[in-house]
């Protein structure tokens, strides 16, 4: 068994970590700190910590202008509203002038579980990796998420970042080194190529042990940088392997699934698990998970599909 | 202020408005009517008030200037040219391909060009940021942002109100160019009451009212600016100052001249030049 940890509480104390030897950076909070876990943060370093009020937009802008005059901003608040609710912002006031903003949102997904579609983003990654200068991370596990948090503050340039809330199980071992742009194969396979990010990493790996009942035998990749891609991994596995399943908590439009036909569009067959062009609801994120198709059993018939 | 120095402000606000109307001409485009209400109060700031090195633009000691009416792009880059941040003869690329100035403005594509705007609203929390960033290091740069009487209509600006209303940073001043106009229709037409001294006071403003073309008056409100407080100038303008037939014209928010158009506007400015010149 795996010990389930939910990546926001590590998200709120690697940035204490960071903010120990590291004066620049500085945490603007749209009054969500107590539940994106940046409290930690103002905790101990006060003076470089501004809850802007519920504004989301404005919480933009004074990011980018303190990263104009040498810090390193990480805002933070829930994936539908960065970028849902600043879009615009971000696109003028971040990419456009490529400034050192770091757009940390928490509570993506269907995983948001019973405040229901309002608060579901499924569109978070889509919006962010077509902008020009964006880096897009979606880490899964709390030692992978850590690990993102330090490069994205390392990495000179805009990042938006993707940190789930529910508990995963571990993948990512503490001696690994986390690159951006890099894919982590999980499990080797010659058969088939599981592609997933952040909760759906275990689903694939789960996916692909009951594949490995049934004789098949999946490659499973961890994509934690969805922006720039990992291309020769996905090349790779469209050379080594038969199809290519990609599985997300993201709408099926935008996301890893779109990415990864955009590199292997027509050598190989691709299919999706994800939330078809529909909006979530309330419920917990288990039965979310299960009405909306983000489960082992999906993937493997996807794989079914593609494979025959 | 003394009358030789508005002597020399007026001679470079009238040499900024036949920049614009030249390379208007020039260009086929660009925004006449808000450029034009705005160049006294940028005149004053770019060659007067801002302490700024056009050798050094990226200087960590200079004043910020953040244009958040991005469409007044062309009246902002010819103070940029006049002031010595790059050559006069570069307005020429004004939107034209692979040129450094963009038909709205692009954070340093060109020295002197302190932010991105041309998208309505932000240029009031880009100030903020920096100017909070710059409280913070415990430096004394000054950041002045200039926002459109229209643009006021954007919520994201009262976002930054009413942050700047609890934050007081004294570093950063407020101004708004309110010409009146905006692309379909007059100010008050759409957005109501235009009494935005009393407006800003409620948000617990030091709302100073002044003619936005009078260097004199431009000067003694910045003069009356406090320290410790959440600081505004409201300026009192006219959309397409200086020609005419341009002034409080809705058309002229981004029409092009004709050819008899510009040469009238040519014969207004050549007219006031003289009488500049006999002064």
């Amino acid at each position: 068994m795996y010990e389930l940890v939910a990546p926001r509480d590590i998200f709120g104390s690697t940035l204490v970590e960071i903010g120990k030897v590291n004066e620049r950076l500085f945490v603007v909070n749209a009054d969500l700190s107590a539940a994106t876990k940046t409290d930690k943060f103002r905790a101990e370093f006060g003076d470089r910590f501004i809850n802007v009020g519920i504004s989301e937009q404005n919480m933009v802008g004074v990011a980018a202008g303190l990263a104009r005059v040498g810090f390193i901003p990480v805002m933070s608040t829930f994936a539908c509203f960065a970028p849902g609710r600043c879009y615009d912002q971000i696109r003028q006031s971040i990419a456009y002038t490529n400034l050192n903003v770091k757009i940390a949102s928490t509570h993506p997904g269907l995983a948001v579980g019973v405040d229901g579609a309002t608060h579901q983003s499924l569109d978070d990654l889509a919006l962010m990796r077509v902008l020009p200068n964006m880096t897009v991370l979606a880490p899964s596990d709390q030692v992978q998420t850590r690990k993102a948090v330090l490069k994205a503050v390392e990495h000179e340039g805009p990042v938006y970042l993707r940190i789930g809330r529910m508990e995963c199980p571990v993948f990512f071992r503490e001696e690994m080194e986390f690159e951006i742009g890099k894919a982590y194969v999980l499990r080797e396979g010659t058969d088939v190529t599981l592609i997933a990010h952040g909760s759906m990493v275990g689903v694939i790996y789960e996916a692909a042990q009951i594949l490995a009942e049934k004789g098949i035998q999946a490659r499973v990749i961890d994509m934690p940088t969805i922006k720039p891609l990992d291309q020769a991994a996905i090349r790779q596995a469209a050379q080594e392997t038969k199809a290519i399943v990609t599985a997300e908590d993201h709408f099926l439009c935008g996301g890893l699934y779109s990415a990864v036909c955009e590199v292997v569009a027509g050598l190989v067959p691709v299919r999706g698990v994800a939330v078809r062009d529909t909006f979530g609801e309330s419920g917990t994120p288990a039965e979310l998970y299960e009405k909306y198709g983000l489960t082992p059993n999906s993937v493997v018939e996807e794989v079914f599909h593609a494979l025959h | 202020m003394n009358e030789s120095t508005v002597a020399k402000l007026k001679k470079a606000a009238l040499q900024v408005r036949m920049d614009c109307i030249n390379i208007q001409k020039l260009v086929g485009s660009g925004h006449l009517g808000g450029s034009f209400s705005a160049v006294e109060l940028l005149v004053y700031l770019y060659f007067f008030r801002m302490r700024i090195d056009p050798q050094h633009p990226w200087a960590e000691e200079r004043d910020v200037f953040i244009l958040s009416k991005g469409h007044a792009s062309l009246g902002y880059y010819s103070v940029l040219a006049r002031r010595g941040f790059f050559s006069v003869d570069e307005l020429k690329t004004y939107r034209r391909i692979n040129s450094r100035l963009q038909g709205h403005t692009q954070m340093d594509s060109a020295p002197g060009i302190e932010c991105s705007s041309g998208s309505l609203g932000q240029g009031l929390s880009f100030g903020l940021g920096m100017a909070l960033g710059y409280k913070k290091r415990g430096l004394p740069n000054l950041v002045y942002v200039m926002v459109g009487d229209g643009e006021l209509q954007e919520g994201q600006i009262w976002e930054a109100i009413i942050l700047q209303s609890r934050l007081c940073l004294d570093n950063l001043i407020l101004i708004i160019d309110q010409n009146r106009l905006q692309l379909d229709d007059y100010v008050r037409n759409v957005s109501g009451d235009e009494n935005y001294l009393e407006r800003f006071r409620a948000f617990g403003f030091h709302a100073i009212g002044v003619d936005g073309h009078d260097f004199l008056q431009i000067d003694q409100a910045f003069k009356e600016v406090q320290p410790g407080r959440a600081n505004v100038i409201i300026a009192s303008t006219v959309k397409g100052k200086g020609i005419s037939f341009m002034e409080n014209e809705i058309a002229w928010h981004a029409k092009k001249l004709s050819a008899a158009e510009y040469e009238a506007a040519l014969a207004e400015l050549k007219e006031e030049e003289a009488s500049l010149c006999m002064n």
